[in-house]
């Protein structure tokens, strides 16, 4: 299955320059989808995800519209169509 | 001849560069806008000067990356240069120490870390692997973080052996003689006024430690309250801090070229981490710590309610060491006659985190 992956601008150049990402998924979590990414562009997941797997405290990822945190983290579902968001949390100084 | 300072801040590097002896500087930069650069080295070793720095991406996370052309481009790993072993349960979480071994090890670099740990990289600083020996070190789950996080912040390889000392904030500071296998404490004299016990074997705060010009045994220590002295490569420590104005503060440095000279920068205290009346001032040792004597005013800040981080202090590798001060002001200061007097270099930088001076030919 396809699954969108929507990115903020900071990170489009790791994705190859675009910030809407096509991805085949072969499982069906946000965990498999993170490892897909991963496989294509390493660079992007670490932005995403640290080396233990745990997508990064300042970063949240939303699955048609809903904050993972607060559903099913990184065993929330994805299917065909659905549209995952990458967003920078509001943080820093 | 060209001497090159490189300047860590909370929002990105900048590099200082002399051309005529470090009379003047011109300053270059911002590189890598917005992020943290808590650690800077500059590997004179190789063909082209590398510029290492341990960098965080804020929101995205920390890495090393590296600029083989003095700051026009950078590359990093793509897996990351830095990353814990699957099954660790661990992330890094900020490179705090990048450390170049010595020409005889031409292609070794040292990387401290939060959390509490140690690197070592045989390609130049592209890829680390962890030091199992002190991650794996039974103190280590008792290492508490400072104020600043649980880090190794400074690692220093003897040029002569396989010796290698880290101090740690908390923890205090470790040998290993073997090149990084085995690990000992050796913090015996150096308080740790925060625990019940004010003299334990180890779980010290020791914010610096700097290796004297005249050999790996002597070394300095500033510590979280104390500045002191070993004779012994750490076996015992003896208090150092007689003729200072405040025994606290982070950072000291060495003379790399004269036998018992260092510097350090005093603070009032934890609870009050400003200079001693506001007036920003370093104090130097020429003989080991028995006498200090106060150098910067008039070209130090007064009025200067600041701070100075661990590592942004520095000494160059000229004939005459000059000395380097950054501060939380986001100024720089530069005292190329071993700190009699000084000069702003730069200043409305952000946060100085770390500053790191070399001599190019």
């Amino acid at each position: 299955m396809t699954v969108q992956v929507v990115l903020p601008g900071v990170l489009a150049d790791l994705a190859g320059g675009v910030k809407h990402l096509d991805v085949d998924v072969a499982g069906g979590t946000v965990a498999d989808l993170l490892e897909a990414l991963a496989a294509q562009h390493p660079m992007l997941d670490r932005r995403i995800r640290d080396e233990t797997g745990r997508v990064r405290r300042f970063v949240n990822v939303y699955v048609d519209g809903d904050d993972v945190r607060f559903s099913g983290g990184l065993a929330t579902p994805v299917a065909e169509g659905t549209v995952v968001q990458v967003l920078p949390s509001v943080a820093g100084g | 001849m060209t001497d090159l300072l490189a300047i860590g801040t909370r929002k990105g590097l900048w590099l200082a560069r002399s051309d005529d002896d470090r009379r003047t500087w011109s300053l270059d930069g911002p590189h890598l806008l917005a992020q943290e650069v808590a650690a800077v080295s500059v590997d004179t070793r190789r063909p082209e000067p590398r510029i290492l720095a341990g960098i965080q991406y804020g929101h995205w996370g920390p890495t090393v990356m590296w600029s083989d052309d003095l700051g026009a481009t950078w590359q990093e790993t793509d897996h990351g240069a830095i990353r814990f072993p699957e099954g660790e349960d661990a992330a890094l979480a900020r490179v705090w120490q990048l450390r170049p071994d010595t020409a005889d090890r031409p292609d070794v670099v040292w990387a401290g870390c939060e959390p509490h740990s140690l690197w070592r990289s045989t390609d130049g600083g592209c890829s680390f692997d962890l030091v199992r020996g002190l991650w794996d070190h039974p103190h280590r789950t008792t290492w508490q973080p400072g104020g600043g996080g649980g880090a190794v912040h400074t690692v220093l390889p003897d040029p002569a052996s396989d010796r290698v000392t880290v101090a740690m904030s908390t923890g205090g500071v470790y040998v290993s003689q073997d090149g990084g296998e085995k690990w000992e404490p050796r913090n015996r004299g150096i308080s740790a006024v925060f625990m019940p016990d004010p003299l334990p074997e180890y779980g010290q705060c020791v914010h610096k430690v700097a290796v004297d010009a005249a050999g790996p045994d002597r070394m300095y220590a500033q510590n979280h309250f104390g500045v002191f002295r070993t004779d012994d490569a750490g076996t015992s420590w003896t208090s150092i801090a007689d003729g200072l104005p405040a025994d606290f503060g982070f950072p000291i440095v060495a003379s790399p070229r004269t036998p018992g000279t260092a510097w350090v920068v005093p603070l009032v205290a934890d609870m009050q981490r400003v200079p001693p009346a506001g007036r920003l001032r370093v104090h130097r040792t020429r003989d080991a710590g028995a006498t200090w004597e106060e150098l910067g005013a008039g070209g130090l800040p007064d009025a200067a309610w600041t701070a100075v981080m661990r590592d942004a202090f520095c000494a160059d590798e000229a004939d005459r060491t000059g000395i380097y001060v950054g501060t939380r002001d986001g100024c720089v200061y530069a005292g190329a006659d071993e700190g009699d007097t000084f000069t702003l270099i730069a200043d409305h930088l952000p946060d100085v985190l770390t500053v790191r001076a070399v001599r190019l030919s």
